[in-house]
Order: C-alpha cells, then structure tokens, then sequence
C-alpha cells in the first residue's frame, strides 16, 4: 500500500532562511500523526506546504497519490484547523461551520443536515444559532474542528489547537481528538511543541529541530530509544551520563558512576563506535533502595542534593561519584515509603536494560 | 495635572467658539452679527431654498463629494490591501509618498494642479475639483482602511480558501464584510472632506462654484450673512453627524472582529 501523503527531500527556504530541510515523510492512511518541536522549528511551516499556503523550494509532494505540485490550496483534500482558529466574526456558528458546503451540490435541507451532524460530533448541538464572535475558547476550537471536518478531507491538519486552552479543557480536547479521530476514520495531522501531548494522542510522532526531522517513531520507541541526545533531551527527562565505550562489538562500556555496563544493539540506536559517548537514562529507571523492597539488579552509591516533593512523586537529584552533574530519580510515594531529605546518603538501583547510549 | 487641565479647556474654547457662535446668530433676528442678541427666527433657514445659485452649488458639492468618497475609497482599498498583504520593494517609501498630501499645505496642491491643468489645455469643472479632492482624500482613506486590513487575521483568508473558495470569493464573502465598516467610515469621512474643501474648490472650480466657494463669495453681501451663517449651521451639524457616524462604523468593526482598540483616526 502506498502512503497517504509522501514528502521526498522537501526543502524550504524564505529567502536565505533555510525553513525546512530534506524532509522525508510517509503518512498512512487513518494514522493519527503528529509533528513535534520546539518553536519556530519549521512544524507550521510543514503544516502549510501540506496544505498548500506553501509552496516547497524543492522534493514532491504527493497527496492519495496525486502529486500536489501546483495544487493551490483550494483544490486539496485537505482542511486545516488554524492556530487563531480563524472562526469567521461576522457569521453564526452554523454559516461558519456550513461554509465549505457552499460550492457542493447537496440540497439545502442536505446542508442543513450535515451542519447539523457535525455540530453533533463536535458536541456543540443547538449552537448553530449563536454569533460566532460571541463564543469561548474552548466552542470556537470546536467550531473550527466541525467547520473542517464537514468537508470529509482526507487529511485534517491541525496547527496547535489546544495551546490556546487552559490545563484542564486542553487534557480534555485531548481525549476528545483522539476519539473524534478514531470515529471518522480521517488521517490527522497535529503540530505541538508539547511533547506530552504528543506521545498521548499519536500513533506516530515526527520531532522536528531546525527544520529537520530528528526522529520518526511512535511514543513508545521515541521515549524508551531516542535517537539523539538533543530528542531524548526535548522528551521527558532524561539524565546523561558520560561513557566511554571500550568494545563497540560487544557494547561493554565504562559509565561515569555505574560502572562496566554491557547493553544490547538496540539500546545503541546510533550505532557505536569505540572512544568517548554518552549514555542516556529516565528518571523512573533508576530507583532509591529503600528498606525492603528489591533492587534492579545493578546498584551505586549517592547522596540527596535536592529533592521536589509532587504529592504522587518525589524527584530527587542525587549526587553519583565521577558524576558531574546531578542524577534525577523519580519515586512514587507509595505507603511505608519514606520522603529522604537533603543531604542523606543513600543507594541507588538501576537496571542495564534501561539505558541508551548515545554516540558522540 | 491642573495645568494641563485648564489647557485642555482653553483649547476646547478656542476651537468650538466660533462654531458655536454659528447656530446663536443662525437664528438671531437681525441681520447684523452682534451681541446683545435682537429675537428668535428661523427665517435664515426658510430663505435657504429659494436662492437658486445656493442650490445648484449644494447639488455641485455633493456630486463632487459622492464621487470623490467612492473613488478615493476604492483608491484607499487597493493601496491599504496591498500595504497589509503583500512586501514588495521601496514599500515604505511609496506608502510615505502616498500619505504626503495628508501634510502638503492645500494652496500648494491646488496651485500646481491649476497649472499643470492649464498647461494641459483643460476645461476646469467639477472633475477638475473631484481630482484635486481624490488626491487629498485618498490619504485620510488609506490611514482609515489600513488599520482594519492590518487587524485581519491573514488566516481567516487562508480559512475560506482552504475550504474550497477562490481568492476572489474569499474577498467578497470574508475581507469585504470584516473591513465593511472601515470602508463605510472612509466613504463618510472622504465624503465630509470633500464637501466641506474650499481652497482645491476656489482654483479648480471653474463656472459651477461649490457650496464652501459660493458661501465665500457671498461674504461680500452684508444681508446675506444671516443666510450664510444658516447654512454654516446646517453643514456643521452634518459634518459632525457624519464623523460620529464613522467613528462608530469602525469601532463596530474591531469589536466585530473581537479586537482591541488600537488608536484609531479620530
Ligand atoms: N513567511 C515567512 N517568511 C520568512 N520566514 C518565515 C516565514 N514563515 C516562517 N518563517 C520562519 O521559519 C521558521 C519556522 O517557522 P514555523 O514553521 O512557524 O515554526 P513553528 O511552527 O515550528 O514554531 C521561523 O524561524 C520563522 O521565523
Ligand atoms: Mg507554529
């Protein structure tokens, strides 16, 4: 089966700028994709040579097969949902929802059927009324939502729609995305610079650096095997600790503060090579040995130099020997588990299976 | 603050008296203007109409004016749209120079055009007048117009173009109704300018005087200041109808668009 959408060797340049380079996308069909970096790395820019406000400096772009050069934006079987949302002030929630509607052939009791339909799905019936400028946050997301899926694009493209929404409303767009996705069938494609709600919601996430892709996989791969220092770095916490690999055919190396490890090749996503590197390990992989409760496996001595008490979790920076920068290890705070203070000494434990090497 | 205060309320004194004295000796029974005032009448008012050179000179001005508002208004519409869309080379520059009359000193416009009128070997008339007043109009319209076409999202545009409407559709059903209001208010106020310009008008005005042109020359005939200063009356409250009437237009526009206020030309 060929891809939805195929971007090959994509670049973009405003002016000298160099906005987005080589990109290498394969979309499926139905897939809930999404595009993830920090600021001004290029994901709305991709978002909109996609759409077609864009038009890439070089490579192809093919959309269901048809190449999208020269398409203008009108003609593709995309709709996008805008970072504004762009709810149209002037029209009622109705006129803003049904208005790509307005060149189709459906009769006007079809029209009004499917507005109706999609306001529904959206969780907004009885609202076609209302004025559209008069609405919240949260309804005029919704609106746009509707307003783009009526058309039933093959891709919908959605340029950091909950940014906008405070904590609360935003965790639940979130769920509701998800299951809107899953109920129409439609390929999604979301831009975020939240890394969480990207590993929530996706099936695949690209992160993106300085216009380049650093890393295609989904959140299980892209959390537990970051490619890159700088991905596992911008995805969750992640502790670096220097190494120095002494048998690249073996992967034994020396880690600062662990010791003489030996990992497997997929823990090495970048490869090895012999000589200085870096290892890489979450905070939930590594624990304080408490009285009691059993280790995993390897096991190091440490000192508390900061703790940060989160109510279910307490992070703790420790202080590893040979380490130069602190190690942070998160603990659930279950029952007859104590909180350590500053300044304790304690063991840690760590498990080999866990870790990431990074070559330099 | 006291100071700045009492200054404001000089100022305010300065500008309005006169106007105001307007409408006092508007309805004054006498034909001298001077206090202490002689009676009530609104016969000043009655006379109006039965002065056959007044009317055609107000039939002059507000063809003169109609024309001109639509005309610097779709000028305004094109200079503003392309400002707030598109960069293009020297930009700044060229929207400077388009914004120049705005400061130039009128006699200056008006005597050059006149030559450069006779030079070219044409007839003065009313739209001799109507290109002198576009080319002081069309710089208030822009000032108008800008700011609404900069307060428009660009992706409201990009959102009916991404759902299935030409650029020239999206214009009509998007742009044109967002900024409606900034262009109703620049119609009103080019409109106001117009009928209300004397010296562009008393150059290039030719045989058929506008109503500010024929008013001056009538200055000269003592009885008939009475009926001037009834007209003054009439043109006054219109004019400030009319910029009220604006003003709200554009304010009506940016809550519309839920945008703050930004400072605009009034
Ligand atoms: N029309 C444009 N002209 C010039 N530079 C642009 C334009 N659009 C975006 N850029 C630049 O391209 C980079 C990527 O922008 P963008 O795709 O919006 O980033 P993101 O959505 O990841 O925050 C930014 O540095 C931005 O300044
Ligand atoms: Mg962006």
């Amino acid at each position: 089966m060929t891809a939805l959408i195929d971007l090959k060797n994509v670049n973009k340049y405003y002016d000298d700028y160099h906005a987005l380079r080589d990109v290498n996308l394969e979309i499926a069909q139905g897939e809930f994709f999404s595009l993830l970096g920090p600021s001004g790395c290029g994901k709305t820019t991709l978002l909109r040579t996609i759409a077609g406000f864009e038009a890439p400096s070089d490579g192809s772009l093919h959309i269901a097969g048809a190449n999208m050069n020269g398409v203008p934006a009108n003609a593709r079987p995309t709709n996008m949902v805008f970072q504004s949302y762009a709810i149209f002030p002037h029209l009622s929630v109705a006129e803003n929802v049904g208005f790509g509607l307005r060149k189709s052939q459906l009769s006007k009791s079809d029209k009004i059927k499917s507005v109706e339909e999609a306001l529904d799905m959206v969780g907004l019936n009885g609202f076609g009324g209302r004025a559209a400028h008069a609405l919240s946050g949260g309804q005029r997301q919704r609106v746009a939502l509707a307003r783009a899926l009526i058309l039933k694009p093959k891709v919908l493209l959605l340029d950091e729609p909950l940014s906008a929404l405070d904590k609360k409303l935003r965790e639940q767009m979130q769920s509701e995305l998800r299951r809107l996705q899953r109920q129409v069938g439609i390929t999604f494609i979301l831009v975020t610079h939240d890394q969480e709600e990207a590993l929530i919601m996706s099936d695949r996430v690209a992160v993106m650096f300085d216009g380049a892709i650093a890393q295609l996989a989904d959140p299980q791969t892209l959390y537990k095997r970051p490619r890159t220092r700088k991905v596992g770095d911008f995805i969750g916490v992640m502790n670096f600790l220097p190494a120095h690999v002494t048998d690249p055919n073996k992967i034994t190396l020396d880690v600062a503060g662990l010791g003489t490890v030996t990992i497997a090749p997929e823990q090495a996503p970048s490869g090895t090579s012999s000589g200085a590197a870096e290892i890489g390990i979450r905070p939930e992989m590594m624990s304080i040995l408490f009285e009691g409760e059993p280790d995993r496996g390897e096991i190091a001595e440490a000192t508390i130099q900061d703790r940060a008490y989160y109510g279910d979790m307490t992070y703790y920076d420790v202080h590893l020997k040979n380490v130069p920068e602190p190690v942070t290890i998160s603990m659930k705070n279950i029952i007859g588990r104590p909180v350590l203070e500053v300044g304790e000494t304690t063991r840690v434990s760590w498990d080999a299976r866990s870790l990431v090497l990074f070559a330099s | 603050m006291k100071s700045l205060r009492s200054y404001a309320i000089l100022y305010l004194i300065f500008l309005y008296a006169p106007i105001a004295l307007l409408p006092i000796f508007a309805f004054n029974d006498a034909t001298i203007i001077a206090f202490p005032l002689s009676g009530f009448t609104t016969q000043w008012f009655t006379e109006l109409p039965q002065i056959p050179a007044l009317i055609d000179s107000v039939k002059n001005s507000l063809y003169i004016a109609v024309i001109t508002s639509i005309l610097s208004t779709l000028l305004g519409i094109c200079a503003a749209r392309a400002a707030a869309k598109y960069s293009f080379r020297f930009k700044r520059p060229i929207m400077g120079f388009i914004m120049v009359p705005l400061v130039l000193p009128e006699i200056i416009v008006a005597v050059s055009l006149l030559v450069i009128l006779l030079q070219l070997g044409l007839s003065l008339g009313a739209w001799t007048v109507i290109m002198g007043h576009v080319l002081i109009c069309t710089p208030f319209c822009i000032a108008i117009l800008n700011s609404a076409f900069q307060n428009l999202d660009s992706a409201m545009e990009e959102a009916a173009i991404d759902l299935g409407e030409t650029p020239w559709s999206t214009f009509r059903l998007v742009t044109l109704p967002l900024v409606s209001p900034a262009i109703i208010s620049a119609l009103l106020i080019s409109f106001t300018i117009s009928l209300d310009e004397f010296i562009i008008a008393f150059f290039l005005t030719g045989t058929e005087p506008t109503l500010p042109v024929y008013l001056w020359s009538q200055l000269r005939f003592p009885a008939r200041i009475p009926v001037v200063m009834a007209l003054g009356t009439i043109l006054v409250a219109g004019s400030i109808l009319l910029l009220i009437l604006a003003e709200m237009m554009r304010r009506r526009g940016l809550r519309r668009a839920g945008l703050q206020d930004k400072g605009g030309f009034l």
